[in-house]
């Protein structure tokens, strides 16, 4: 027989086991309830565009009639921009890891640069379209063109690139760096043969990142005047555009119910080019992931 | 003579590919002046970008208070600008709104992620989790808004009958859904790199796993964890597409979150695809209020980086 002390201390353990088990299941409620939403999303973009997407879809350009209306123009108009972000925000972004990480020096203004890119990387995208309206567009009168919107968004993933190209590069070993010094290599021969290519994997990846979310940005490319009908390419870099978010940001606003359809396909088209540059990266990743 | 032109000729040679061998050394050398130049040149575009932003911002709204009052824009409490009236208390009542909803969807969810995560998951059960949770912050915004407008209403408006088709209820959960991640992930990252030295001790006095988390893990982790919701909220702060195609474009100084409102950033929208002329009131009108927005969320992440420097311990 236990005695009066003992069977209170015996069930207040109970009680304190108890309460951690009932808590952790709670815990693990909540951690669902999170991708619960995931699965409702994918399912119920699924299940909305599916009916509306096919070739003739990806292939037609916007139509007054939601049986004819398709994505190809905004398809285009995405990778076009894509390429302007990738060329001017990788040259730019790289070029500054490297000096942060190998030229800079240990001074006041090393450390404004490094404290304003991680500030850049919390401003509001809409803040950054407003810059490309007073620079790009009116400043530089580009116009509501697809070089306009390409700057624009190159400055809005900067800081994302910036930080990924300085992990890569600081993450190549000291030891192959004092390698090549030690066999007679200049600091920029050693960074260009050396340092570039075992970086390449991480500051890849980090790109393919940053480009997939400029890639969903719709807020700057509505303030700097990505237009919503065009019925022709791009021909030039100071054309008219349009590009995936928008035309589904214009087709969810239209009160029929058909254009939700619409846009729902758009949705899937969208993801699916996600899907697709998130496993490339992940890929580069896998393949060129080795202990240097 | 003829042994002394050929040694001429080699001489020639010899001394031609040493000035071409001083040339390219002296090429080489230019370059290795001119690459830290261009690089700095580089790193400058960033520190224009933020200049670029505080001039266009400055200027503009410098602009925009030449004809209306900076008395009025902040203390007016109606806003309407194609009739004149420039209160943008009903746009922050807005923004404010959204992110108080966001906030009280992402917080507890999060954070509560973030401890079974860290603590209560084992390491293949929070590989797999970890990153289809952080699918949901890699999704665009536009994806979200058609979610919010076209799921997340009809579903709230099978329980509250009165909901109108735009509000801030939908709008605010869903920017709640989709920080999560950052909460959840930020959050997990402070309370592993609470040492394991440190949940031992309080484990060998006899604790359970729960009383761990809230009596060591918690309080040790406290400034990463404050830091990810101050961050997470300025994030809502600045969100604009789901706000602007599932909270509506009523500008509404109201706490009623089933009614129709209108976020700043929905504003910015809304008047930059509208007819907006360059050089009007209402053109300086975005500026104004992109500067107020600005101001919000840096003041939010100068907070979360005071507090993760300010108050990080370490181990």
């Amino acid at each position: 027989m236990l005695g009066q002390n003992e069977q209170n201390i015996k069930k207040r353990m109970e009680g304190r086991v108890a309460i951690n088990k009932i808590l952790m299941v709670l815990f693990g409620l909540a951690t669902a309830v999170g991708l619960v939403f995931l699965v409702l999303l994918f399912y119920r973009v699924l299940t909305q565009g599916i009916g509306y997407l096919s070739l003739d879809y990806i292939l037609n350009f916007p139509a007054p009639y939601p049986e004819e209306a398709g994505i190809y123009a905004g398809l285009i108009g995405s990778v076009f921009l894509m390429i302007i972000v990738a060329i001017v925000s990788v040259i730019i972004g790289v070029s500054t890891a490297i000096y942060l990480e190998e030229y800079a020096p240990k001074n006041k203004f090393t450390e404004f640069i490094r404290v304003n890119i991680q500030n850049l990387a919390g401003v509001p995208s809409i803040v950054f379209g407003l810059l490309g309206l007073t620079f790009f567009v009116y400043m530089f009168n580009f116009g509501y063109t697809l070089i306009a919107g390409g700057l624009t968004m190159a400055l809005l993933i900067l800081p994302v690139i910036v930080v990924a190209a300085q992990e890569a590069v600081r993450s190549v070993p000291a030891e192959i760096k004092e390698a090549s010094y030690g066999m007679g290599a200049s600091k920029w021969q050693t960074i260009a043969r050396v340092i570039l290519p075992a970086a390449i994997p991480g500051i890849l990846t980090g790109a393919i990142i940053a480009l997939s979310r400029a890639i969903g940005e719709t807020a700057p490319l509505i303030i700097v005047g990505a237009a919503t009908a065009i019925y022709t390419l791009p021909e030039s870099l100071l054309a008219k555009y349009t590009a995936m978010p928008i035309q589904i940001y214009n087709w969810t606003g239209r009160p029929q119910e058909e254009w939700q359809y619409v846009a729902g396909a758009g949705i899937i088209v969208l993801l699916a080019v996600l899907l697709i540059m998130n496993s490339i990266a992940v890929l580069i990743r896998n393949k060129f992931q080795r202990r240097l | 003579m003829d042994k002394g032109l050929q040694s001429e000729g080699k001489m020639i040679d010899v001394q031609q590919m040493i000035e071409k061998n001083k040339k390219k050394k002296s090429f080489g050398e230019r370059i290795e002046r001119i690459i830290p130049f261009f690089l700095l040149l580089c790193a400058a575009v960033s520190v224009l970008t933020t200049v670029g932003i505080l001039f266009t911002l400055l200027r503009e709204s410098i602009g925009f208070f030449s004809n209306v009052s900076l008395f009025d824009f902040y203390t007016g409490t109606s806003w309407s600008p194609w009739s004149g009236e420039y209160g943008v208390a009903p746009l922050i009542g807005g923004t404010l709104l959204i992110t108080l909803i966001a906030t009280l969807v992402a917080v507890p969810l999060g954070l509560m992620s973030a401890i079974f995560l860290s603590e209560y998951a084992n390491d293949k059960v929070r590989r797999v989790i970890k990153p289809v949770l952080e699918v949901l912050a890699g999704i665009p915004t536009v994806v979200y808004g058609y979610f919010a407008l076209t799921f997340i209403t009809p579903m709230f408006q099978s329980f509250i009958p009165d909901l109108g088709i735009f509000n801030a209820l939908s709008g605010g959960f869903v920017v709640g859904i989709m920080i999560i991640p950052m909460v959840a992930s930020l959050s997990e990252d402070a309370m592993n790199s609470v040492p394991n030295a440190l949940r031992e001790g309080a484990y060998g006095l006899g604790a359970t796993k729960l009383e761990v988390v809230f009596k060591v893990v918690l309080p040790a982790a406290l400034s990463g964890i404050i830091a990810s919701i101050v961050l997470a909220i300025s994030r809502a702060i600045g969100e604009t597409m789901i706000v602007t195609i599932a909270a509506g474009a009523t500008p509404n100084l109201t706490f009623n979150p089933t009614e129709s409102i209108q976020t700043m950033t929905a504003f910015i929208v809304q008047a930059a695809t509208g007819d907006t002329t360059f050089g009007s009131t209402i053109y300086y009108s975005l500026y104004a209020v992109g500067m107020t927005l600005f101001i919000f969320t840096l003041v939010m992440n100068l907070i979360a980086q005071y507090i993760s420097r300010k108050f990080r311990e370490e181990y």
